[in-house]
This record gives structure tokens, sequence and C-alpha cells, in this order.
């Protein structure tokens, strides 16, 4: 078997032996899937209309800004990666195999939101299937490409929770989630385009549900795609082997160019 | 200076070449100009306290820092420069061995081995006593199985130069006795053998040459022979007799520089053991008492070690 094989099994597997990242990957969204099926049809029958959509999103947030940058930092911490260096692991092979195994384990968790919301709860099922996948995976993208990018510039496990809650909560408040992007006060929309999940939730709605965008669901499935290959190449470019060894190549802040799609959305979206 | 090095120790193509190498952290000088070069096979033992600059010089070596000048090569390549061609000829085991949590020993080989583009080496679980721990999580494993996993990972790829940095720290006799005895077959195969330790016995029973290193210089660098045959030269003579008339005596003998009494036995620190030995032995049959046991113990290593770093510290 070939190294990336080998290496992308033993991701694979730990994604469910990781007590953590089984959480995120899989009790977590799917525990919240069913409890909120259970609970906000009767408050709101029109989230019926959002749900797979919004539980979607929300599984991607979980695994990615919860889920993945955390195993990084300790691997750092710990001295994995030194250990990767010395045998020959591509950096590259660090970042992008925890991403695609991440990626296979939302398949898995979207397929099962997919095909029992509309059967337990009777949530509107997606009209363009080709849509839906296509902005699942630039969601998928831009959030996994945070998520590491996290995990590359983060100092500590502790620093970690808190950059991946600076973007995880705000997305649960104010993407489109729980309330609609066209209900938030003004001065809250602009915050809330900087956010993945309000990109995501507009292009599943105007792309794949076949209900209205708020803004061109195009250009958010670009924003979502150019932020995560961004992001990417940013947490490529920082990566650093070993918390001791004191040369960086750029600046932890750099990162915050990942964003400069979502704000090149906020200045140019109608 | 390095040219007198390499004569000093008769090698034509040294596997590891050090020349002037310096590494600082800020303003702290971890490893302060020194150079040293290794002949392929041999084992060479890195001593020194903590902090002495040890692990600095063998993470310079291994590639993973980037020294802040000097000239260093292993097996032909820049670990910097060269660091990709590097690693498929080191094999490195480190002093924290940094292994995914929730990888077990039979993943660990698959995954650095298909790194590496060589066969799995499962046999050296076996032989590294990990046969019953194949399929336990590495958290799981107990600190010396966990040494004993990244030994066998170093060395499943048959690298040309294996670093180990405390490779027994952790090891119970028997893990211990095994390991000495893989890094003699592997120097009897030509694998050169680079070995950070604070085990001076350790050190003395297995290398052909050691340096000490003490504030980041070399203080010393030979054989143990050599090492030990330098210091203050005193030898260690322990005599116990019949009828202990050594004991609290006050006769003195030739070349004797201290006398020290230990249980039955009377310890001479000799300067010169062929002119102690004989008069010892003379006094004893001119006493007719009847000596029980003599021994003659060099130097050993780790006095000499002792005796460096005492110097060192009565210097700085």
């Amino acid at each position: 078997m070939s190294a990336f094989a080998t290496h992308f099994l033993f991701e694979f597997k730990t994604g469910i032996r990781n007590k953590t990242l089984l959480l995120m990957n899989y009790l977590f969204p799917l525990g919240f899937y069913l409890m909120m099926g259970a609970i906000m049809p009767g408050i709101n029958p029109l989230f019926r209309d959002t749900m797979i959509p919004a539980m979607i999103v929300f599984a991607v947030l979980a695994a990615t800004f919860l889920g993945l940058p955390d195993p990084l930092v300790n691997a750092r911490e710990s001295g994995v990666l030194r250990s990767y260096k010395i045998n020959g692991v591509p950096a590259s092979s660090i970042l992008l195999i925890p991403g695609l195994t991440t990626g296979l384990h939302l398949a898995i968790v979207v397929l099962l939101i997919t095909f029992t919301a509309p059967l337990l709860f009777d949530a509107a099922v997606p009209a363009h299937g080709l849509n839906f996948f296509l902005v699942m995976v630039a969601l998928s993208l831009a959030c996994a490409g945070l998520g590491l990018l996290i995990g590359v510039v983060s100092p500590s496990t502790r620093m970690t929770v808190l950059y991946s809650q600076v973007i995880f909560i705000p997305s649960m408040i104010l993407g489109g989630l729980m309330l609609p992007y066209s209900m938030l006060p003004e001065a809250a929309r602009y915050f809330a385009q900087l956010m993945p999940a309000t990109h995501a939730m507009n292009a599943f709605n105007g792309l794949a549900m076949g209900t209205t965008a708020d803004f061109n669901p195009w250009a958010s499935v670009g924003i979502l795609a150019s932020s995560g290959l961004l992001a990417f190449g940013l947490a490529l470019y920082l990566f650093n082997w070993d918390n001791k060894n004191s040369q960086q190549r750029g600046h932890r802040a750099l990162a915050l160019l990942a964003f400069l799609p979502y704000v090149l959305g906020i200045l140019f979206l109608p | 200076m390095f040219n007198q090095v390499l004569k000093g120790v008769g090698m034509a193509q040294p596997i590891i070449n050090v020349e002037n190498f310096r590494k600082t952290y800020a303003a702290f000088v971890a490893v302060d100009n020194i150079s040293f070069a290794v002949p392929p096979g041999e084992i060479f033992g890195l001593l020194g306290p903590n902090g002495a600059g040890k692990t600095t010089t063998l993470e310079c070596l291994e590639g993973l820092r980037q020294p802040d000048s000097g000239r260093l090569t292993v097996a032909g390549f820049d670990p910097h420069k060269d660091a990709p061609k590097l690693r498929q000829v080191i094999g490195v085991q480190l002093q924290a061995a940094g292994m995914p949590e929730a990888m077990t020993p039979n993943e660990a080989m698959a995954f650095f081995c298909a790194y590496h583009q060589v066969t799995p080496r499962y046999d050296l679980l076996d032989r590294f006593g990990l046969s019953s721990k194949r399929k336990t999580q590495f958290h799981e494993l107990s600190t010396g199985q966990q040494r004993r996993l990244a030994l066998a990972l170093a060395i499943a790829h048959e690298p040309q130069v294996l670093f180990l940095d405390e490779p027994t720290a952790g090891l119970d006799v028997a893990s211990r006795t095994e390991l000495h005895a893989v890094m003699r077959e592997l120097r009897s195969k030509g694998t050169t053998i680079i070995l950070a330790t604070h085990d001076m016995a350790e050190a003395e029973q297995l290398s052909d040459r050691v340096a000490i290193l003490l504030n980041g210089r070399i203080a010393t660098i030979g054989t143990p022979l050599e090492i030990t045959a330098t210091g203050a030269g005193l030898t260690k003579v322990s005599v116990h007799t019949r009828d202990n008339l050594l004991l609290n005596s006050q006769r003195t003998f030739p070349a004797v520089a201290q006398i020290v009494q230990k249980e039955s036995y009377a310890l001479y620190f000799s300067r010169d053991i062929g002119q102690t030995v004989p008069a010892l032995i003379a006094f004893v049959q001119a006493a007719q008492d009847e000596l029980i046991d003599l021994r003659v113990e060099r130097p050993s290593l780790e006095e000499r070690f002792l005796e460096l770093t005492n110097h060192q510290g009565k210097g700085a």
C-alpha cells in the first residue's frame, strides 16, 4: 500500500477511535440533529425547509472547527510532527490527509441526515442534487481549510479552543442555521458575511433547496471555495513542525488573509 | 583544526563530518564551535550533562534544526539542504517517542515503512518484545514499550546512520540487553551509530569512541581507554587478606596516592600499579598473612567524566 493510502487509512480510523473526534464527527452533530428535528418544527414549522442544510452546516462546523485543529496542535506539542519529519512524512500530507478523512466522515453524516430527515421529521428534500453536492464540497473545503489554519497558528490547545469558538459560536448565532439571514439587523449582516456558515446557507437555499437566496448564491460558492484554498495555502506556508523551533516563515497574523474573500464579498456583493 | 581531528582518528572517508559547528538559542550558546568526524561502522558516544549540547548536536545532524554556522554532513548530505535524501539513509530514535496516541505498533510499522518505501519489518516488533502489543494503541503502551517501538521503527529501513538519544532510558534489563545486542549486530553490518546517553557504563561498553561535551564544547574525545588514561590516572587496587593485616595499617606502599578502607578491603589508589602491587604482595607474604582477593580496576569513564565536570565547575 502506498504511503498516502496507509496514512489516509490510519487517519480515517483515528476519526472513529479518538473519542473527541468521534464526538465531533458523529455523536455531537447527529445528536444535535435529532434534538433539533424533534423540537424546532413544533416551534417554527418553516424550519423544515432549511433543516437539512442547517444540520449539515452544523455537522461541518463541529467536525472542522471543534475536531480538526486540536489533534494537529497536540501532535506538534507532543513531538509527533518531529517524528513525522525525520521519517519523511511531508507537511502537505499532514495537512491534507486529515482534511480529506474529515470530509469522508462528513459525507457519511451528510448522507445519514439527508436520507433520514425527510422520513423522521418531514424535512424538505434538496431540489438540485448536483448543486447540493457542490455547495457541500465548497463548505467542507472552506471550513476544513480554516480548521487546519487554526491548528497551524494556534500556539497551544487552550488557544485552539478560543480561536475555534471565535468562528463556531457566531456561525451558530448569525450563520442562518436557526435564524434567517434576512431577519438579522443591518450591522449584524456584515458580520454574518464573514462566516462560512452564512454563505453556505445562502448557497444551499439559492442553488439546492429551491428557495430564495439573500444574495448571489454562486458568489457564495466562489467565496467558500477560494477562502478554503487560500486557507490551505496559508496553513502550508505557516506550518511549523516544532513548538521549540523559533524559525517561522511568516507571522501568525497572516492567517487572517483567509478571510479576504469574505471581506471582498461584503464590499462587492449587492 | 578539523584536519587534525581527521588525522587523529586516521580516517579517510568519514560518514559524519562536523566542522566548526555553532548553535545558539537567543543569548544562550548551546554548541560552541565544535568539530569531529565519525567513520562508517563506528558506535560514537556523545556524553555530557543536561544542557551540554548533545541533543542540539543530534538535532542539527538529523536536520531538525539549522546550525548558526559551521559545516555538517551525514552520509555526504547536508542535513538541512538535502533533507529528503538524508531521511532515506538515517534512522532516528528521539528522546521523546512522538507517536499518535491511537496508533498501534502494527500501524506504526506499516506507516513509517510506507514513507521509507520499504517492506514493513513486523519481525522487529517480535524481537523487541512487542508481539502481544501489536494491536495496542500507543498511549496504552508502557514507557519501555514505547521506547522499544521507537527503536524498532528507527532501524526498520536499515539506515546507514542511526541516531539514538537516551535509548535505554526507561528500559528494563532484558530490553536493555536486547538493545545492546541489536546495536552490536548493526555495527557488525556497517551501520554507524551515534549514541547520546547519560549512562557512562553503557557508553564505555558499547562505544568505539566517545566525545564528552561540556557547556557546548568538546572537553575530550577518543576511545574510552584513551579518555580514561588521560585523567588523574589513579588505578584502584582492592586487597582483602585472611588476617586483615592491611586494615588499620599505617604502612605506606610505593606510588600510592590515597588509602581507603571499605568493609574488609583496603583500597589503594596507585599512580603506578607496577610498583604498588608487588610491594603489597611482598608485604602480605612477609607478614605470613594470606591473600584472599586482589583486584586492579582502572578508572572508569564515569570517574573520568566526573573529574572533567568537576574541573569545569571549578573553572567556571
